[in-house]
């Protein structure tokens, strides 16, 4: 018997370490920023419906707002926009887009076919400033409170799903919604 | 003869020089930087191709980023600075080589804590064994020669 107790007691152990990793896999593929409780990065960016405006992070100071990073090579991006239309229509939080790595003519004439979700929209083409927000694909979108801070990120197409569940029970004062 | 094999090497030069630089063209001037620009580029992995480095991926997002490290590095930057910029926007999981912490230290103790535990077993069986010969040194679980 005592024979036993101790490679059955390490066989537990490996069940048991084991048991953690594969619990923890299941969100492997989404990345968690070190952005998330930090303060959101800086830009001035051309603004895509007004080229000589430029779009700063300090004119979106004092109010919470959502980062949508898209762009129109992106498939999951066109898959999306009809949920942020939909989000936008609700009025709960302003939707800023960033154009990432994108033609101007090509995004313009995407939005008046889909619709335009966003409030602004900063174009970045050489895609810098996605780097600094550290963005790894498009889709992303981010939740930026009133003190200018990433709350969320959300990684892949905004859903109804994602927008009732992680976004929306994130802001200030949570809506009724209908869904 | 001589004529025919400097043109074959220039050949083979053709063919091996841009397979080596396939997909980073980027020149630095200063051999130094260039030496720190291509080992950073290779320790940093791309993120949507996430089993290659930035220096091995064709993607747009990878170029960027080699774009940010040769800026910083041209900039002045030292290698911790470029790293812990790409941790800070991209997380830990950007190094390729994962940082000691309190949260993975486990992870860098175990190959230690295995050994110790090998180390113990071999004693004790070293011992029960030594044990056993010297206790029954006729014992006929021996086969003759």
């Amino acid at each position: 018997m005592n024979r036993f107790a101790l490679p059955l007691a390490l066989f537990a152990l490996l069940v048991v370490v084991l048991g953690v990793g594969i619990r923890h896999a299941r969100n492997q593929g989404v990345i968690v920023s070190p952005l998330i409780g930090r303060s959101a990065p800086g830009f001035a960016l051309p603004s895509l419906t007004d080229a000589q405006h430029t779009l700063s992070s300090k004119d979106l100071k004092g109010r919470w707002y959502l980062l949508n990073v898209w762009g129109t090579w992106c498939v999951a991006c066109r898959e999306e926009h009809a949920m942020l239309i939909e989000a936008a229509h609700a009025g709960v939080i302003p939707i800023i887009g960033l154009d990432w790595k994108d033609e101007d003519d090509r995004a313009l004439e995407w939005l008046s076919q889909l619709g335009n979700p966003y409030q602004a929209i900063a174009v970045d083409h050489d895609g810098r400033t996605a780097i600094d927000w550290g963005v790894y694909g498009a889709p992303e979108s981010f939740l930026v409170n009133a003190q200018g801070i990433v709350v969320y990120k959300l990684v892949g197409p905004l859903t109804r799903e994602s927008w009732t569940q992680e976004i929306l029970p994130r802001l200030p004062h949570t809506p009724v919604t209908g869904s | 003869m001589r004529g025919r094999r400097i043109w074959a090497s220039a050949l083979i030069a053709l063919l091996i020089i841009p397979a080596a630089h396939g997909i980073d063209a980027t020149r630095i001037a200063d051999p130094a930087l260039e030496a720190r620009y291509l080992a950073l580029t290779h320790e940093l992995r791309c993120m949507q191709c996430q089993n290659e480095s930035i220096a091995d991926s064709p993607v747009g997002l990878a170029s960027d980023l080699r774009r940010q490290v040769r800026d910083m590095l041209l900039a002045g930057k030292t290698d911790e600075d470029v790293r812990n910029y790409m941790v800070s926007r991209y997380g830990e999981f950007i190094l390729f080589r994962p940082r000691f912490s309190a949260r993975n230290a486990w992870l860098w103790l175990a190959p230690l804590v295995f050994l110790a535990i090998g180390a113990l077993v071999a004693v004790r069986v070293l011992r029960q064994r030594s044990a056993l010969l010297a206790a029954e040194p006729d014992s006929p679980d021996f086969d003759e020669p």
